[in-house]
């Protein structure tokens, strides 16, 4: 019997190799009408050759396991960072099922959000009631300081209109008149998650801000993430910004409502942008932007409707985090304090102490555009040479600039960059082109497990490790831990592959 | 034939309601306060207390959702292609649509198999037509077919393909129906249309129903085929099919090793690691094993009519289920596979009483609030029982009536009952009534584990599993052990703040 000792239960994970189950699974085959092992094995082998690297790129038609999600997503993670706001997603409502889940399993917190639970009455008389309906109870019952309205592909291929639907709505009283309901039209079929990032950001700070102009500016610097998952960037931005004196507002900042304390007590909406500190956002001297191609048409706004300058900076590695400060510098006339010149030289000399274990190394990535380009300044700075560059929400812009970047290194020049190709591309190039080491989220173990290449989990969804969000990626802190991730890593897979004894444990060093 | 009931727990002898019946209604009452009227007349149908010898749970199910309430159902789609379809191991399930539904149930639900994963098997993978702007303006079905024989030329060992639609499908006027025989010609393999595009019905249910009906349209007239053909082997007395295990964390395989244990013989597994082959030749089995009645009910019932195929539903959460479970099936067939029965159950019983012995005193007592989806929120709560817990409220979130008529047999006198729960309704039941462990999704999890109650989730085991059959049995102990006595919520609230007792 599999399960024979009481004191040593044993799940999925040990129990299906006992002999009983592995009988079980010989036994089941008969029925399978599977194909011989010899042929599986055959057509595995062609998997990895050239031939099938070419055929899998002359794919016109198919996607297979691509790194990029839809609108909403993104949408809903930047309402989350204001202040008491619900995210109300009008549509179908499995999407909204969706995006909890997802959030919720990378996060490992409560994420609320609300659909307005369309069906098809609604597909044919459009989704007007349940906008009316939805605003009242969601109102009423989650008691929100705002409710931040975007869209389901359904909604925009009927063309539901929310600014219509929000006024209509906001006349049946659903909501009191005064209370804001910015929204943003987030079709699926368009862009990826960090567009409708950018979308809900824009239509928050055009609701907010809305005759808030004043003569003369604030004295703040904005700052907003983009689709940003590790909470540890937002907490070092700030603690940046508190260091120099800096007075800013962090827009869309999602760190708390994603990282709130236990106490004991279940808070709905932790933390947050105040309302008033978004809508004051309009008289700044000057914004930062983290992410370029999630901000897009964020900055283009603010440029154009404010008249206020916009900046991208990704405090990624120590050049990134050394330009960011010194843009900050620049900006506000604040000194770069002695204890971030310390910071520094910490992270430098962390950098320097593993460069011999980077230099040279083969590095595969893929992810959402603005990580990839953070990613390739620091790899790049550590002597490693991205090789394989996949980013499945790609635009020419981006390419251009990631170009340009891996241009001013030596260390870039073997690099090719795979715009709008999937993980399934990414398979084929790490066949026919092997490399020392993958980065990108949890999707990529099943790379790791194809074609052996050890996988350092940065990104999003990382769903099958713990608390890494938690960490950042930015800053002079951020460099040691990405430094920490990567070579750690390697030195782990240096030990895999030197662990049988007599064999391959010559080189089990104990001093690396 | 009417199909069998679920074998019945034995009825509390005790009429002690679990809960305070009217103090429980006035909480109801109390919760509803917080609706705006239209949607309060509308929720209130769906809580209730469920009062012994009544034939149902008294509240209304398989109805559209309050829009804004944040009700933790999904979709069509997910109900098909995440559900049934999705498990189906030597297929490749097209997204068809936008990019996201695929890219969000990718891989979620640890429908466990075996294979070669892009090579004859595709469980964990994800493929799409990822539609553009231009595929909603121009029609998706040119694409449709292009990507049906790229896929083919790229992964030759699938044995067919299912288009999943996603909602602009239905919306769009697109016919995935005349591409998937257009296909079918092309590949030369077995293409499934399914229209489950997401705002169809009112839940993941309807999901389920469609994706059943695609197999009767679209699979078995293969056997049909096959029949008239004489290619339909004769099979033995014994064969039987599992129908409605997804083997999430390996549950249809801890349950399929009892019931060849007995005796008898599996033909398929519908759909946890299962097989086009397998679901082509269940019309000839003797007998179709239901776990999952909602998600299943609907083409166990066709292969009753069409077929003569009889049904039984079955429950293998927790010894004394599993032991009626087998008894009631043992008993279709001959003495032989009775006797078998009889030496399966004796022959588990010490590792029973062991897991028993060991977690019932650990767990004995408390108490427990459940809310699934389908299946779950009746079937596992014998599991809890057997070790001594006790259930204070339950509800589906997309359960029938007929699921609710089914879950008197399983419940106590004065059990909670909400139907499509909203979180602000599980939140302040929950408060009120404080369970000692709350066994529900992810979505529910961390709302809870922040309110210092030990948490389960019952949809994904928490990535434990299996928890079918004896072997699951003893997992799902040490689980609910683990998640209740944690010395982790001792930790929660500083001892600076805690609030000294008066002497």
């Amino acid at each position: 019997m599999a399960q024979n000792n009481v004191n040593d239960i044993q799940d999925h994970a040990r129990l299906f190799h006992q002999d009983e189950y592995q009988e079980l699974f010989k036994a089941k085959k008969e029925f399978e009408g599977g194909h011989s092992s010899e042929e599986v094995a055959k057509i595995a082998d062609w998997t990895k050759s050239w031939e099938y690297r070419e055929k899998n790129f002359a794919r016109e038609a198919l996607t297979v396991n691509p790194a990029k999600a839809c609108q909403p997503l993104g949408a809903i993670l930047a309402a989350v960072g204001f202040e008491a706001t619900l995210p109300f997603v009008h549509g179908s409502q499995g999407c909204v099922a969706y995006f909890r889940s997802h959030f919720t399993r990378h996060f490992k917190e409560p994420f609320s959000a609300v659909s307005s639970s369309m069906t098809e009455d609604a597909a044919v008389f459009g989704g007007q009631l349940n906008m009316i309906e939805g605003l009242a109870t969601s109102y009423n019952l989650y008691k929100p300081k705002m409710i931040a309205v975007c869209t389901t592909c359904m909604a925009e291929v009927i063309g539901d209109d929310l600014q219509a639907f929000i006024s209509n709505a906001k006349a049946a009283n659903s909501v009191p008149q005064t209370f804001p309901v910015p929204y943003a039209h987030t079709p699926s079929f368009v862009g990826s998650h960090i567009t409708g990032y950018d979308n809900m950001i824009k239509g928050i700070l055009s609701n907010l801000t809305a005759g808030k102009k004043q003569e003369t500016t604030n004295g703040k610097i904005n700052f907003i993430p983009g689709f940003e998952t590790y909470i540890g960037n937002l907490r070092e931005i700030k603690r940046y910004a508190d260091l120099m004196d800096v007075n800013y507002t962090l827009l869309a900042d999602n760190s708390e409502y994603l990282d709130s304390p236990n106490t004991g007590e279940y808070q709905m909406y932790p933390g947050g942008t105040k309302l008033e500190d978004a809508a004051d956002s309009i008289n700044a001297e000057a914004t930062i932007a983290f992410q370029s191609y999630a901000t897009t048409k964020t900055r283009e706004y603010i440029e154009t409707e404010w008249s206020q300058k916009t900046y991208v900076s990704r405090p990624v590695g120590i050049r990134g985090t050394d330009e960011f400060l010194m843009k900050l510098s620049a900006l506000t006339g604040k000194p770069i304090p002695k204890e971030l010149e310390e910071e520094r030289g910490r992270a430098v000399d962390a950098l320097t102490d593993s460069q011999a274990w980077l230099h040279g190394k083969r590095i595969a990535l893929y992810g959402d555009p603005d990580l990839v380009i953070g990613l390739v300044q620091f790899l790049l700075e550590v002597g490693a040479e991205p090789i394989h560059i996949v980013v499945s929400n790609s635009n020419a812009n981006f390419e251009g600039e990631l170009r340009a970047l891996l241009d001013s290194s030596p260390f870039g020049q073997n690099a090719t960059i795979w715009g709008g190709k999937d993980l399934w591309h990414l398979r084929s190039l790490l066949f026919t082109e092997p490399v020392d080491l993958l980065i990108g989220n949890s999707y990529g173990k099943y790379l790791w497990r194809d074609t052996k290449t050890p996988l350092v989990r940065i990104g999003y969804p990382i769903f099958d490790r713990h608390h890494l969000h938690r960490y950042s990626t930015y800053g002079y802190q951020g460099a040691i831990n990405l430094l920490n991730w990567i070579v750690n890593t390697l030195l782990d897979e240096l030990d895999r592959n030197t662990i049988i004894p007599s064999k391959t444990d010559i080189s089990y060093d104990l001093i690396r | 034939m009417t199909p069998p009931e679920s074998a019945t727990l034995t009825p509390p002898t005790a009429t002690t309601p679990v809960n305070d019946i009217p103090e429980t209604k006035a909480l109801i009452k109390e919760v509803l306060e917080a609706y705006p009227d239209k949607a309060k007349k509308k929720r209130e149908k769906h809580l209730n207390v469920f009062e012994e010898g009544k034939s149902d749970c008294g509240v209304k199910s398989n109805i559209k959702s309050v829009p804004g309430s944040m009700t933790t159902r999904g979709c069509a789609y997910a109900g098909s292609k995440g559900v049934v379809w999705g498990p189906i191991k030597d297929m490749i399930h097209i997204s068809h649509g936008p990019v996201g539904c695929g890219y969000y149930s990718w891989s979620g639900r640890r429908n466990y198999y075996i294979g070669t994963t892009g090579i004859d098997s595709f469980g964990t993978m994800q493929f799409t037509s990822d539609f553009q702007e231009r595929d909603i303006v121009f029609g998706g079905d040119k694409k449709l077919l292009k990507l049906i024989t790229e896929l083919d030329e790229l992964f030759p060992l699938n044995r067919g393909v299912s288009i999943q639609s996603e909602c602009p499908i239905g919306l769009i006027g697109d016919d995935i129906e005349a591409v998937a025989k257009k296909a079918a010609k092309e590949i030369g393999k077995t293409v499934v249309p399914v229209r489950c595009e997401g705002f169809r019905g009112v839940s993941q249910s309807l999901g389920h129903h469609i994706a059943n009906d695609a197999v009767r349209d679209w699979v078995f007239p293969q056997f049909d085929k096959k029949k008239k053909q004489g290619d339909v082997p004769e099979g033995t007395p014994y064969d039987v099919a599992i129908i409605g295990d997804y083997n999430i964390g390996g549950d249809a395989w801890s349950s399929r090793i009892l019931l060849e244990e007995i005796g008898l013989r599996v033909v398929a597994q519908w759909s946890g690691d299962g097989t086009l082959t397998e679901m082509i030749n269940t019309p000839s089995v003797k007998l179709n094993l239901v776990h999952c009645y909602r998600s299943m009910n609907y083409i166990s019932r066709h292969m009753e009519e069409a077929y003569g195929i009889p049904w039984l539903e079955y429950n293998f959460f927790g010894p004394t289920q599993i032991a009626a479970s087998l008894r009631e099936i043992a008993s279709k067939f001959d003495e032989t596979i009775q006797a078998k029965a009889e030496e399966v159950i004796a022959k588990y019983q010490a590792q029973t009483d062991a897991v028993i012995a060991k977690y019932g005193p650990r767990l004995t007592g408390k108490t427990v609030a459940l809310m699934v989806g389908g299946l779950r929120p009746r079937h596992v709560v014998p599991a809890f029982h057997d070790l001594g817990m006790k259930l204070v409220g339950t509800g589906y979130e997309f359960g029938h009536n007929d699921d609710y008529k089914r879950t008197t047999h399983y419940i106590e006198n004065g059990t909670l009952i909400y139907d499509d729960v909203s979180a602000y309704e599980f939140e302040a039941f929950v408060k009120e009534l404080k369970p000692d462990l709350i066994a529900s999704g992810i979505k529910e999890k961390y709302v809870f584990q922040k309110m210092a109650l030990p948490f389960r989730q019952m949809h994904s085991w928490d990535y434990s599993g299996p928890y079918h059959g004896y072997d699951g049995f003893a997992i799902f102990a040490r689980d609910m052990d683990l998640a209740l006595n944690s010395p982790t919520w001792s930790l929660i609230g500083t001892p600076w703040n805690k609030v000294e007792v008066a002497a």
